[in-house]
């Protein structure tokens, strides 16, 4: 089987700063702007983070939401996983309605958060089997699959020591094993490779396929987009609290014209080889910072590399190194939104 | 209603409480046995107090011990888990209406403030030497009273933890529970403030007041105190009243 999710024009307006930023949270605090003059009526606090998204995600399926910071990813698996309260609209998770049958709903779901959370007063094991016991699972089922999940994440050399002394890859693969250990049947992953070192990032994709297979659905929010484009099925770019953009990885991409980004560097590049290089087939531009490097965005990649040997060659310049960049979040996004990411 | 989640909750939070062992007892018991030994043994012993008071003191004692050890383990615990790492969520997020959550940590209080008062009658009761004249009389509405102590502790905690930022916890001590200890009537009975007529009155809407007056007039009723129905009355009053502001305020904090 599998269970499929639809949210139907979902908003959330918040009228206090959200969560991560209430007054007293630790690392910084956020103040709304108010009005100055005294005699003014307060300035009411309103944050549009979703602005009516709908979406439908198949049983089954690898979804992901690619966006921004800021962007409402965070809302919408909030949303999704019943930590936040929708201002309109309606998400169902399977048949349940998030909102209404909360608890029907939670039975169905893994959550992994975008910061650890874990429970900090107990050791890596306990944390698995009291979160079983949550689940209503027997003790001897609890801790059969407890050790399978310390394995399979390798922590088993750490699993009786208090979760609060672990580093934050260790945190990360705990939140990920306490999501499995019920078994749920759609997991939510809320950046879950970011600060990850690339072995472990490797390990958490073989880990989310591994259980995908199992039948499961998967949502997943994540800046990257080869994180996207190796794992999911179906993306939807997110920005404003919008939907830009949805489809398969290969669809959003082919929608990009000239989406392939080539960072050449010569031994020397001279203004002669630079007009050649723009006078290539599917070549919309060239940018040179100095004399040596060239950033070439074209429709196509590797295709073009030995062209572009031979104009160096025709110009006595001789090509050092190449790295071509598939189409990209930030050429997705700047094509969809004429802003890169980070404006 | 799902009980195994609920049961497994409480099973988590008396696994840490045995963990915290140690620390918790020291907490919860070192301040009041001082405070007994001072008053009660060396204040009484040199005659500048009389031996009767005592029997005024360790009720106060007891109910001191047992608000204040609920408080703190229903109140810390949530305004660490409310913080930014919202270690709560793992239980928000398991399958049972999270209004439930907050009942199972005022049990968990409830069943803290108890062992604290059971724990602290003996111990103060020896403390003292000889002298202070317990009865057990009324054991029902001893009984009763207790868990009405308990159940305030418990839900007083709630309500602080969900009002209570980090950074005040400081404050809360000595701004709301400090005069709230000192005008509790925990080392005079309440009839003893009859010369500061004003006073004895706003001492009333202080819910401390019926906790040291409640236990004084089951364990020692030799000494004057508010009659028992009136106690058991404000008592009920003062926990219903925490239990819903504190499961409001806890469900306003655990969404967003």
């Amino acid at each position: 089987m599998g269970i499929g999710i639809r949210i139907e024009d979902l908003r959330k307006i918040y009228d206090t700063p959200p969560p991560s930023a209430l007054r007293g949270a630790g690392g910084f605090s956020f103040t709304p702007q108010r009005s100055a003059a005294p005699k003014e009526k307060k300035k009411k606090f309103e944050v549009v983070a979703l602005a009516g998204i709908s979406l439908e995600i198949r049983p089954g399926e690898v979804f992901g939401l690619l966006g921004p910071n800021g962007a409402g990813k965070t809302t919408t698996i909030q949303i999704l996983t019943t930590r936040t309260r929708p201002t309109a609209g309606r998400a169902f998770v399977g048949d349940h309605d998030v909102w209404q049958q909360q608890v029907e709903a939670k039975k169905l779901i893994g959550v992994v958060p975008q910061r650890p959370n874990l429970d900090f007063a107990l050791t890596a094991r306990e944390v698995l089997l009291f979160h079983g016991a949550y689940f209503g699972q027997s003790s001897k089922e609890r801790a059969r699959r407890a050790q399978e999940l310390l394995e399979k994440f390798k922590l088993t050399d750490r699993a009786d020591h208090m979760v609060r002394t672990f580093s934050g890859g260790m945190m990360q693969r705990m939140l990920i094993a306490r999501a499995m250990m019920h078994d749920p049947e759609v997991l939510f992953l809320d950046e879950p490779s970011a600060g990850l070192d690339p072995q472990t990032r490797l390990l958490l994709w073989d880990i989310i396929r591994d259980y995908n297979r199992q039948g499961k659905t998967i949502v997943l929010t994540t800046h990257y987009m080869d994180e996207a484009d190796t794992l999911c099925d179906r993306i939807a770019i997110i920005d404003h609290g919008k939907i830009i953009a949805s489809g398969t990885p290969s669809e959003l991409k082919a929608s990009i014209p000239g989406g392939y980004l080539l960072r050449l560097r010569f031994d020397r590049a001279p203004d002669g080889l630079l007009a050649q290089l723009k006078t290539l087939p599917g070549v919309s531009e060239v940018h040179s910072t100095d004399h040596i490097a060239a950033d070439v965005y074209a429709d196509r990649g590797g295709p073009l590399i030995s062209a572009i040997v031979n104009a160096a060659q025709g110009s006595g310049a001789e090509l050092h190194d190449v790295h071509i960049s598939e189409p990209s979040l930030e050429t997705l996004f700047l094509h969809h939104t004429g802003r890169s990411l980070r404006d | 209603m799902n009980w195994k989640t609920f049961y497994a909750m409480l099973l988590r939070d008396g696994h840490v409480a045995r963990r915290n062992l140690v620390p918790t007892l020291v907490q919860n018991l070192l301040q009041p046995l001082l405070l007994t030994f001072v008053f009660g043994r060396v204040l009484t012993s040199s005659g500048m107090m009389q031996g009767a008071y005592k029997n005024v003191l360790l009720p106060g004692i007891i109910a001191i011990s047992m608000t204040l050890s609920g408080i703190w383990a229903v109140a810390m615990p949530l305004i660490t888990e409310f913080q930014f790492s919202k270690e709560i969520e793992d239980r928000l997020l398991a399958p049972m209406a999270t209004h439930w959550l907050a009942v199972e940590k005022i049990i968990a209080g409830m069943v803290q403030s108890i062992v604290s008062g059971v724990v602290v009658i003996p111990a103060a009761w020896l403390m003292m030497g000889s002298g202070a004249n317990l009865s057990f009389a009324r054991p029902l509405e001893f009984a009763l009273i207790g868990l009405l102590v308990a159940l305030f502790a418990g839900a007083g905690g709630l309500t602080l933890g969900c009002a209570i930022s980090q950074q005040h916890i400081g404050l809360m001590f000595s701004l709301i529970i400090a005069p709230m200890i000192m005008f509790g009537c925990a080392y005079y009975p309440w009839s003893a403030l009859k010369s500061f007529p004003g006073m004895q009155y706003a001492v009333l809407v202080n819910p401390i007041v019926y906790a040291c007056e409640g236990l004084r007039g089951t364990l020692v009723p030799q000494v004057p105190h508010i009659p028992i129905y009136a106690i058991i009355g404000a008592l009920a009053g003062f926990d219903c009243l925490f239990l819903i502001v504190g499961l409001r305020r806890f469900n306003q904090k655990a969404v967003t």
